[in-house]
């Protein structure tokens, strides 16, 4: 059974549908990549599939045991977090909150699993740091942290690259390859259509015409022919 | 001097004085730091705006305990506030400026058109600055103001890492599972009752002050939220302790005798900031 089974969404908000009859799978392993114009409705299936807002008809079907907080999440920033007084640390084992449930702190093991994750995306020297100091990649690598403590299972990123400079850019979609290789479901929204190209699985392109299917059909597809004419082709 | 002192700390209203306007100095810097961080600082304003509107329907009423109309009334108004957030049609400072103003023309109409009182202006007055009210606590009102205070903390520290989680990321919160809702609730509950405690001490208009100065000031200085929430936390009960002193040894009004304390010592963190590096801006 699929992780995600999206059947027949329309999304939209306050009566407005932006999207209709939305149909895609997501499995375990998977690399998905939306993409699509301004407006055509990536945040706001992204807020969908987080249960931010429900879907006005259709309905999403989580299976192979995937409970609604076991989705990790990295949104874009806000304005708040720009000058928000926390370390690093602080910031990354938020991510445990829901397991907390009513407890009201962070037992050892959280704490321990909290410092592995910071290992593992480098910023384990930086946990005392204060997160408005830090550079832009660096604070995406402290809420990618802080999603890994929040699942095992699938992550959500939101224009994870949005701001960043063309090497940090590049590191970042390295790193989350690495997470994908390590087992990880990921699902990413972005407007990078030759990332979403070189690095993932699926592609889901929402718009006028809606396309889902694997990066090799969308390459022959018509929306993805309409791409590579555009981008004057692309090698692979 | 200290002989002076030691005398005013003979009278019990001295010392009542003392306890629960450190005790609101606390609980409004706990939450002070959120308030600030989530845009909400000018919301101290408008709900004790709102408090000062249903004291004035509780006076023309003739109600003996005021609290029943007061408390929960600012309590409504807060979590429309607080948890109307982005859905609102109506948003965050404007929402808050239209119920601040409408709420205070209101209450000074209903006081002017059924007043009890011989002296108006000086009754709206003592509401808004709270000049005297906190020199003429009963025992009671302390015994009271105890008791909330001490829920106001535990309530703070048991609900400390979610109070955190959810003003530095309320759709991450959401997106796990979080009842961000809940908490939204909780604080604008909480601040409600803080509010209301603090309008006794410095009245309505001057509440902003204890709310905004010793999360401000300690937001110079520390980087991390504990520290910040401690610290600011500590500024505030010193800054009122010497505030009270400072008003009783030389009569001036105790309330803004506190937030020009408080107004110090944000001066001095800016400068220990700028030379320690702690905030940029």
């Amino acid at each position: 059974m699929s992780l995600l089974d999206i059947q027949n969404v329309s999304l939209g908000y306050d009566s407005n549908v932006i999207l209709e009859n939305l149909n895609f799978t997501v499995n375990k392993g998977d690399y998905l990549c939306i993409v699509g114009e301004n407006g055509s409705g990536k945040s706001t299936l992204m807020k969908t599939l987080l249960n931010l807002q429900d879907p006005i008809k259709g309905k999403i079907v989580k299976g192979d045991g995937l409970l609604p907080n076991e989705i990790g999440y990295l949104p874009q920033q806000t304005v708040i977090q720009r000058d928000f007084p926390a370390s690093v640390s602080e910031i990354v084992v938020s991510g445990f909150q829901a397991r907390c449930g009513l407890r009201p702190f962070y037992n050892k093991e959280e704490k321990k699993l909290a410092r592995e994750n910071m290992e593992r995306l480098g910023i384990l020297n930086l946990s005392k740091h204060c997160y408005r100091e830090l550079s832009g990649g660096q604070q995406q690598r402290v809420l990618l942290a802080r999603a890994l403590c929040a699942t095992r299972k699938l992550l959500l990123l939101d224009e994870p690259v949005s701001g960043l400079d063309p090497k940090v850019t590049a590191d970042m979609y390295n790193l989350i390859k690495d997470l994908n290789n390590d087992g990880i479901t990921i699902i990413m929204i972005s407007h990078d259509i030759s990332a979403a190209i070189k690095y993932a699985s699926h592609i889901l392109h929402i718009g006028s015409n809606v396309f889902f299917g694997t990066r090799e059909e969308y390459l022959s597809s018509d929306a993805g022919k309409f791409f590579l004419a555009s981008e004057g082709g692309v090698s692979e | 001097m200290i002989d002076k002192l030691v005398m005013y700390l003979q009278y019990p209203f001295v010392r009542y004085a003392l306890i629960v306007g450190i005790l609101i100095a606390l609980c409004s810097s706990l939450l002070g730091v959120t308030l600030v961080l989530k845009r909400f600082s000018f919301i101290g304003d408008g709900l004790s705006h709102v408090a000062f509107g249903a004291m004035a329907i509780a006076s023309v009423l003739n109600f003996t305990n005021k609290m029943i109309i007061v408390l929960p009334v600012t309590i409504i108004s807060a979590i429309l506030l607080l948890s109307g957030g982005r859905k609102a049609k109506i948003k965050g400072d404007a929402a808050i400026a239209m119920i601040s103003v409408g709420a205070l023309a209101f209450g000074y109409l209903l006081m002017n058109l059924f007043s009890t009182s011989s002296n108006l202006s000086g009754d709206v007055c003592s509401t808004l600055f709270g000049s005297t009210s906190i020199l003429t606590l009963t025992s009671r009102e302390v015994w009271l103001c105890i008791i909330l205070s001490i829920a106001v903390v535990i309530i703070f520290v048991l609900f400390y890492n979610k109070i955190f989680a959810v003003t530095f990321d309320e759709d991450f919160s959401k997106a796990v599972g979080t009842k961000s809702e809940r908490y939204n609730f909780l604080l604008a509950a909480i601040i409600a009752v803080i509010i209301v405690l603090a309008m006794n001490l410095v009245g309505s208009l001057l509440i902003s002050a204890l709310i905004i100065f010793p999360a401000l000031s300690a937001m110079r200085i520390f980087r991390s939220f504990k520290a910040v929430t401690i610290s600011s936390a500590l500024l505030s009960v010193v800054c009122a302790f010497v505030g009270i002193i400072v008003s009783i040894l030389m009569g001036t009004p105790v309330g803004s005798t506190i937030v020009a304390v408080d107004m110090l010592i944000f001066g001095v963190c800016c400068v220990i900031g700028m030379f320690t590096g702690g905030v940029r801006k």
